[in-house]
């Protein structure tokens, strides 16, 4: 089962995830990126069913670069999270989409923040999210050694004991990890860690 | 285990002497894993008029956001606030619309009305209210909250007792109860 998390810091957020893209019982590829960076200050991790995550995903992306473009401003963290709430509300009784996601950004006014959005559209502000199996490991070890205002080194220092204690703990551990980081510079990947590599598929 | 069940809560709302009081948890959890311990269950409508929604949170969280919409509007036609006897009417009508893919909500009502006579009621998930004197109660520790609140419930306190009264109600509750806990928040107005 796939393994998001993130946590808040000084001045940055951070959100980790899983990169195997798994079908029963067959690893597809074990380099899937599943944070999707939404806009230049955003990021969303995503898990649940890789379909709905890869659509969803991209549904929000695009319609947040669309608000960018009609008005001129980009949407802060909190707007697009009440606005990626409000698509998973809508289709919650319709259609709805099995993702979880976990939203970060930074805000000039505002700083770094991380929203948690269950599948079921319930949303909420935090300082540590995780979801998936590896959460019951994540989010214990952010409990035990989380603090405010952790610099990025900490951070990710933290990050490493989460996906070592995923690592060593999970029966059906993934893995591989893609680590990004969104601060007053931007969002951007951090690093990965990798204990498979894929072999890098040839460009058509 | 039951939809209601799903994110844990627990609320109470209690009536004084020309005030009233209404608490909430404030976990916010998957079944057995706890998300948050700050999620905020009790919204302001107007200065004397609190709603609190147990149940499932994104239905709570939509259901805020439809109610704040119909009291805004509400606001600009009548230009005045809602009574909290019409609220909870509105609330009533709001949820019985989905009778049949309702809101997995139980919400909690406290006004101020007219002459600051304090009203508070509840209803269950497709809007059937439940008007009382004294203190009402909702969520996944309403058991223990009846138990509680009948004990420790006097009429006409005034806001400091009233205060103390519903914060030991609440606390002992949840203790009992494992999805819901992890301090309260009070409002008495």
């Amino acid at each position: 089962m796939e393994s998001v998390f993130g946590l808040v810091g000084a001045d940055f957020a951070l959100v980790v995830a899983d990169s195997s893209a798994v079908h029963s019982i067959l690893v597809h590829k074990s380099n899937e990126d599943k944070i999707m960076v939404l806009d230049s200050h955003k990021l969303l991790g995503a898990s649940g069913e890789s379909g709905d995550r890869a659509q969803f995903t991209e549904y929000i992306q695009k319609n947040v670069a669309l608000y960018q473009f009609r008005n001129g401003i980009p949407l802060t963290t909190a707007a697009a999270a009440n606005f990626t709430r409000g698509e998973l509300a809508t289709a919650l009784r319709k259609n709805p989409y099995s993702v979880n996601i976990l939203m970060a950004g930074y805000d000039k006014e505002t700083g770094p923040s991380l929203y948690y959005i269950d599948y079921i559209a319930s949303l909420h502000k935090v300082e540590k999210g995780a979801f998936g199996y590896g959460s019951y490991f994540s989010l214990a070890m952010m409990d035990r050694h989380y603090r405010k205002d952790m610099t990025v080194e900490e951070a990710v220092e933290l990050v490493d004991k989460c996906i070592i204690e995923i690592r060593s703990r999970l029966v059906v551990a993934p893995p591989n990890f893609v680590i990004k980081i969104v601060d007053k510079d931007g969002a951007r990947e951090y690093a990965w860690r990798e204990s498979i590599k894929d072999t890098s598929v040839p460009t058509a | 285990m039951s939809i209601f069940e799903y994110n844990g809560s627990a609320l109470v709302a209690m009536v004084g002497k020309n005030c009233f009081a209404i608490a909430s948890d404030r976990r916010l959890g998957v079944q057995l894993q706890t998300v948050a311990t700050d999620f905020q269950r009790i919204f302001k409508i107007h200065d004397k008029l609190f709603v609190g929604l147990a149940g499932l949170a994104t239905d709570a969280q939509t259901l805020y956001q439809r109610l704040v919409f119909r009291h805004k509007l509400y606001q600009l036609r009548e230009e005045r606030d809602m009574k909290p006897e019409t609220f909870a009417s509105l609330v009533s009508a709001i949820l019985y619309e989905k009778r049949f893919g309702p809101y997995f909500c139980q919400p909690v009502i406290a006004g101020l009305g007219d002459e600051d006579k304090p009203f508070i009621c509840t209803m269950d998930s497709i809007g059937a209210k439940e008007l009382a004197k004294d203190f009402v109660v909702a969520g996944t520790a309403s058991e223990s909250l009846y138990g509680a609140c009948e004990s420790m419930f006097k009429p006409d306190m005034e806001p400091e007792e009233l205060f103390e009264t519903i914060s030991q109600a609440l606390l002992s509750s949840v203790d009992r109860d494992c999805l819901s806990g992890w301090g309260g928040h009070v409002y008495v107005v």
